[in-house]
């Protein structure tokens, strides 16, 4: 049989579709119509709400074999044209995509494997290009080095020591409540410089810079891949590794331990405002005791550690910025997954260089 | 045609800070215009095209969307002309976290009070008519340079805007694809009525398909021939700097 469908009138997007549409597109799909006629009825302004009207139902026609008869003015039956026009190709058209949760797991599991050999492979490659810097092959440019150095160094100046002073009041509070029940309220000056010179101070920075350096290098390396810069060093015969990476390696490895030992000090004078001012230790008793109970090794094992964590920071946030994909959002989570590398990192290393120097009683 | 102006731009002066880069800039499009902005490189086509999108303030004069002043009225107010304008930039600019589906979708879902299913249809449509049928769920940084910027066309066309503006919209398309977006382009002016102002180096569409153009000269910082394409090339009057644009190609024109 054959089935004839008029449209006429108004057809504006903000109307919707008129409830006629969705029976003439029932009786396509339900009869046995053989033969599908269109036509226009004193058809008046129209959008493309006529246009997906007329696709859908010459589709759904054509799915049943159906012949399609259109008797629509040329402009329309042009555009209905163009939307057949460039078939969908073969293979090109997927589902949404809504992966199973387990699914998801297993396949971060199985993915941890070739990332972990990637990662390695990065390290060999800064390896590969420190020993060209030794012998003054590496294709790295000194004024990047001392940007980097200005960068993450001399600009993290002020918040690393708000953040080292304010933790140094911090841990002189929370030792002053335990420590005054025993009259022993010196003791906090031991808590405070040996907390701070060993572990703390060099943690805190190592956080600080992660959220501050490490992120930084991920967008700014991410950027350069999205607008192909990377490759056209790779193309130039510049190693992107020797160029980018190594000087932001080098000078935040030397720049940490630095401010580490700023931190400290800040981290100090936190505490000694703490223990002369609310704990009414005298002065000049608060930095005999400080100087009694740490000691040189303290601030080397403190140092030990702020090298360490320069180390995971710029590694991580360069070979994020370097495996970056080639879209803003890729650019988003390189930085995210920068900083969470850069923390985790911190935090497993502290772990273990902890007991290291304990097993070595250091 | 004698219908009302849809634009009018009226002694535009266009810059940076201090620097002026185009005065005494004016001229009209109409509903179902093809309207282009030629000039070579660095002469302030783009600078222009984001005034009138409402993306960069001119230094003076004004522009008229109707009878609304579109930089002397409120922000509200120029944010309600806006809506009614599509844009295609010259990569694209596609959403990166979304597809191409969701790309189109996303003012469909702000402005209209469609249907999941009719928003779904309608995206799938304005993809299929710039002919990425199928690509509905690929992300933009899945497809080629070329397929971004058609779906940055379908994405402009998704409201059904009275007026569209395209930057360059012709630049990293195969002739294929090029020649099929100047078939749509003339398709929905003469069955939307859709008005399109269109910054491009391509003579080939220049001249196939503009029913008005204005040329930027970068020397004298102003407008040197103004017409139909075909009109500025035969009038004995066109300043050397447009005549050789449109007779030699594009940016060579400045060394010629």
């Amino acid at each position: 049989m054959s089935l004839r469908v008029s449209v006429g009138g108004q057809w504006s997007m903000d109307a919707g579709l008129p409830s006629a549409a969705g029976q003439a597109l029932a009786d396509v799909a339900g009869r046995r119509v053989r033969e599908l006629r269109l036509e226009a009825i004193d058809l008046g302004r129209w959008d493309t709400s006529l246009l997906v009207f007329l696709v859908r139902i010459v589709k759904a026609a054509r799915a049943r074999d159906i012949s399609v008869d259109m008797e629509l003015p040329d402009g329309l039956k042009r555009l209905v044209g163009m939307a057949f026009a460039v078939p969908a190709q073969e293979g090109a058209a997927r589902a949404r995509r809504e992966e199973a949760f387990l699914a998801a797991v297993g396949g971060a599991t199985l993915d941890m494997l070739p990332q972990l050999a990637l990662f390695f492979r990065f390290i060999g490659e800064i390896t590969a290009s420190f020993k060209r810097l030794l012998s003054g092959r590496a294709q790295m440019r000194m004024q990047d080095f001392t940007d980097a150095i200005y960068e993450s160094g001399v600009l993290a100046l002020p918040i690393i020591a708000l953040t080292s002073l304010l933790f140094g009041l911090i841990l002189a509070f929370v030792g002053a409540v335990q420590l005054t029940r025993f009259g022993a309220q010196i003791y906090v000056a031991g808590l405070v410089g040996i907390g701070v010179l060993r572990v703390m101070g060099a943690v805190m920075v190592g956080i600080v810079m992660s959220g501050r350096v490490g992120a930084s290098y991920a967008a700014l390396i991410g950027s350069m891949q999205v607008n192909e810069e990377v490759d056209a060093l790779s193309v130039a015969g510049i190693s992107p590794v020797d160029f980018l990476v190594l000087p932001r390696v080098l000078a935040l490895t030397l720049m940490t331990p630095l401010l580490t030992l700023y931190a400290d000090v800040m981290g100090i004078l936190g505490g000694y405002f703490v223990g002369v001012t609310m704990l009414d230790l005298n002065p000049a008793e608060y930095v005999n005791a400080t100087m009694q109970m740490t000691s040189f090794r303290h601030m080397c094992i403190g140092l030990a550690y702020g090298t360490v964590f320069g180390v995971i920071i710029s590694v991580a946030g360069c070979r994020q910025g370097i495996t970056c994909g080639r879209s803003a959002r890729a650019v988003g989570l390189a930085t995210t997954a920068a900083v969470v590398h850069s923390i985790v990192g911190i935090i497993v290393a502290t772990a273990i260089l902890t007991v290291v120097f304990n097993v070595l009683e250091i | 045609m004698t219908t009302e102006p849809l634009l009018r731009a009226r002694d535009l002066q266009l810059g940076y800070g201090e620097f002026v880069l185009m005065r005494h800039v004016g001229f009209d499009v109409r509903a179902g215009e093809i309207f282009f902005i030629m000039g070579g490189s660095g002469c302030g086509k783009s600078t222009l095209l984001r005034a009138l999108m409402g993306l960069h303030p001119p230094q003076a004069g004004q522009i008229f969307y109707g009878k609304q002043d579109f930089w002397g009225g409120d922000e509200g107010a120029r944010h309600g002309i806006m809506r009614r304008t599509g844009a295609l930039f010259q990569g694209g600019a596609l959403w990166s976290s979304m597809t191409l589906a969701e790309n189109v979708s996303l003012v469909l879902e702000e402005y209209t009070g469609l249907s999941e299913g009719d928003i779904r249809d309608q995206a799938s449509l304005k993809l299929a008519l710039v002919g990425l049928a199928g690509f509905e769920e690929y992300y933009p940084s899945e497809i080629s340079g070329g397929m971004r910027k058609r779906a940055g066309l379908a994405r402009a066309l998704a409201l059904d805007p009275p007026m569209l503006f395209l930057d360059e919209p012709s630049a990293g398309l195969d002739p294929v694809s090029s020649r099929m977006l100047d078939d749509l382009v003339l398709e929905l002016r003469d069955t939307l009525h859709t008005a399109f102002v269109i910054v491009s180096h391509e003579l080939a569409s220049i001249f196939a398909i503009a029913d008005n153009s204005i040329f930027l000269d970068a020397g004298t910082r102003s407008i040197t021939a103004s017409g139909k394409p075909d009109d500025i090339v035969r009038d004995p009057k066109t300043e050397m700097s447009a005549l050789n644009f449109l007779t030699r190609g594009g940016d060579r024109s400045v060394a010629a």
